[in-house]
């Protein structure tokens, strides 16, 4: 039995015009927001917690106990995140291109729960056309009264400000987030306070979530509380969007029918390999997820549980499809770079072991590994993340770092025999395979002229020996 | 004594406006700032510390904390080739080496006539499309290397006022992460997002 769609329903049935205001309230639109003013703080907040709905962000928090946390003092603050920039992920782009207005009644309801009157969304550099489209929705929202002074007749006062991060993963996380807003570097802030309900922005009570989070707020006003939690329940994690991308035939961004397994995602909803070819392995929830390999978890159930239970997440939604020609070295190589890249540098575990693990990976990919570089690997990613356990044990500010562990982990378990190829065939057993040798490219510090993340050690050999500001 | 036109000078003060605190404008004004120069210069800098008022040593280390930020020469088009995991297992890397043989401008440099730069770029939110390019952060989805060397050759020879995603796309794109299904009319000017943060704000934040 199929569910119907929530989020992805409008612009699926209505792709010419779902992103604009007329559409939007064609199909019922505002009519929550409108209905939201009439409620309390703790109508709204209680019939979200009901609702079970969970952050869409990666850390799959309960989005109604977040609200619960908002601390007394005002002014409150609602931030969206948009700086979708985990690899593998590109959900929030659609529903900011196609169904803007979505979003901002999720935030006009957002607003009213948590009484606040200024709202960010904060929304990554590289997306301008995304950035676009939503102010273009702000702006006719703003025209007919649904914000501003007075937001549809009432005495409620809203402005939405679209705010563009300027690259920078690290600003995804949300104190990183806030202080990117305040004005100041993207750097992770201390913990505690764990929540910035309780000290967020300008040292104020500030929700942060996710633009899917926001997108399913006035669906669970509509269909009220208790109905939503039916869908989350028969979905087992509720109507998750996935984007489906690597190698499979029919990637893109799905909303979950029904409780899938991983085979049914894969096979019947991607269509399978491309070129008929074998599945190796794929990362179930974006580039910091543990990787799954077909033996033990193709049919696994796609939802958060069942996830964590095999040790890795569902994070973003991201589903990253490696075939069995992909060199899981490379590929290894390429997600430990992202890191490399965009550590903010505070801490030392994180900025000098990305890097350590960037340089062995890119060294056993181009043949010149040694027979201990697995074992180092291993040794760097465990003083990086103790134990090499998902969920981590944080020796770190932030995330980030222990995030970056996740590939060796399957190198580890899964693919030993490979990296040790590598290191007695002296290169890539694909390359040497086809004979041909493949385009790399740079890696993470490559042309980034005297400027690289700050505080790099001696220990660091000669070309990361310039250290300086700068970051990711 | 400002260095910046009138009307470059008018958009700073409404973008300073919509925030509760002035130095949370730092980062669209160094947008501002590079699309009056071209890049972000001293002169640039300091006057978003003006600005803001923070010091140009508190904008420095905002604007080095972000790769957007170019505060050297930069090309009329910057063209970012997306090398991150699901882009480098469809042929990114090949598409990456495509764009700096055919322009001969390696990662993270500028030609001599100041037309072209290249960088390779982690994800750029076109996974389903891979492998991805953005010309002025304009995408296109699902290039060959050979389409990515078209791209470059018609970037010398069109050289386009304005850079256009659909266009782009159209041209030298192939599978898309989803279907775009709407038009876009808007393009980039330069090598920034091409986005104003203006709307029609009435109030001045919630306080
Ligand atoms: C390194 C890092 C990057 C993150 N990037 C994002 C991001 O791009 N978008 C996002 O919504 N959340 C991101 N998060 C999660 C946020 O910190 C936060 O949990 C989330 O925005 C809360 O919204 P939600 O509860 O609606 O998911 C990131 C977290 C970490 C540690
Ligand atoms: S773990 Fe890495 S990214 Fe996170 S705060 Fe520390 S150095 Fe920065
Ligand atoms: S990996 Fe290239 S766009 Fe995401």
């Amino acid at each position: 039995m199929s569910t119907p769609l929530v989020v992805t329903k409008r612009m699926t049935e209505y792709p010419s015009d779902s992103h604009t205001i007329a559409r939007y309230e064609a199909t019922g639109g505002y009519e929550q927001a409108k209905r939201a003013l009439g409620m309390t703080r703790d109508e709204l907040v209680g019939e979200v917690k009901t609702s079970e709905l969970l952050g869409r962000g990666g850390a799959a928090f309960p989005a109604g106990v977040k609200w619960g946390f908002l601390a007394p003092e005002r002014p409150a603050y609602l931030v969206v995140n948009a700086d979708e920039s985990e690899p593998g992920t590109f959900k929030d782009r659609q529903l900011l291109e196609r169904d803007p207005h979505q979003m901002i009644e999720g935030m006009i309801i957002t607003a009213i729960a948590n009484e606040a009157h200024l709202a960010f969304i904060y929304i990554r550099g590289e997306y301008p056309k995304p950035a676009r489209r939503t102010q273009r929705a702000i702006e006719e929202a703003y025209q007919n009264g649904y914000l501003g002074r007075g937001i549809f007749g009432s005495d409620y006062d809203l402005d939405i400000v679209v705010h563009l991060g300027a690259g920078a993963y690290i600003c995804g996380e949300e104190t990183a987030l806030i202080n990117s807003l305040e004005g100041e570097r993207g750097e992770p802030r201390l913990k505690p306070p764990y929540f910035p309900a309780a000290k967020g922005l300008y040292m104020k009570p500030t929700i942060v979530n996710n633009v899917e989070t926001m997108s399913n707020i006035p669906h669970i006003l509509e269909m009220g509380g208790e109905a939503y939690r039916d869908l989350v329940i028969a979905l087992d994690t509720g109507t998750y969007m996935i984007s489906l991308s690597g190698h499979v035939k029919r990637p893109g961004n799905y909303e979950l029918p029904h409780t899938l397994s991983w085979r049914e995602l894969i096979y019947d909803i991607g269509g399978g390999i491309r070129d008929d070819k074998e599945l190796k392995a794929w990362i179930p929830g974006g580039a910091s997820a543990p990787w799954f390999v077909p033996d033990e978890h193709l049919d696994l159930i796609v939802a958060k549980e069942a996830c964590a239970l095999a040790g890795s997440m569902l994070g973003s939604g991201a589903v990253v499809v490696m075939d069995e020609d992909t060199c899981m070295v490379r590929a290894a190589e390429r997600i430990v770079r992202f890191f490399s890249h965009e550590s903010c540098g505070q801490c030392t575990p994180c900025r000098e072991g990305t890097t350590w693990m960037e340089m062995i990976l890119r060294r056993i990919d181009e043949g010149a590994g040694r027979p201990v570089d697995l074992d180092l690997l291993i040794d760097v990613s465990d003083g990086i993340s103790v134990g090499l356990q998902w969920p981590p044990k944080m020796t770190t500010i932030c995330p980030l770092g222990p995030s970056a562990v996740s590939p060796i982990i399957a190198l580890r378990d899964y693919f030993r025999d490979e990296v040790q190829r590598h290191v007695d065939l002296g290169g890539c057993p694909f390359e040497l395979k086809s004979g041909e040798t493949r385009a790399r490219a740079p890696s993470s510090l490559a042309g980034a002229g005297p400027e690289v993340r700050g505080g790099s050690t001696g220990s660091i050999p000669s070309d990361r020996e310039s250290a300086g500001e700068g970051s990711s | 004594m400002s260095h910046w036109s009138e009307s470059t000078q008018e958009r700073a003060r409404e973008i300073i406006d919509l925030y509760p605190q002035k130095r949370s404008a730092v980062m669209p004004l160094l947008y501002l700032a590079m699309a009056e120069e071209g890049h972000l210069t001293e002169t640039g800098m300091e006057e978003v510390a003006r600005w803001c008022e923070i010091t140009p040593a508190q904008v420095l280390s905002v604007a080095s904390f972000y790769t957007m930020y170019k505060r050297e020469r930069t090309g009329k088009y910057l063209i970012s080739c997306c090398t991150s995991i699901s882009c480098m297992l469809l042929g990114g890397d090949e598409v990456m080496h495509a764009v700096e043989d055919e322009s001969g401008v390696p990662h993270g440099e500028t030609d001599e006539e100041g037309l072209l730069s290249v960088e390779h770029a982690e994800c750029i939110g076109a996974c389903g499309g891979a492998p991805a390019v953005q010309v002025n952060y304009e995408l296109i989805e699902g290039v060959t290397p050979d389409k990515a060397r078209d791209l470059v050759t018609w970037l010398k020879k069109a050289r386009p006022v304005v850079v256009n995603t659909d266009e782009m796309q159209e041209l030298f794109g192939g599978r898309r992460s989803f279907d775009w299904a709407i038009p876009e009319t808007d393009g980039a000017i330069g090598p920034f997002p091409a986005f104003q943060p203006l709307g029609t704000v009435e109030s001045e934040g919630g306080e």
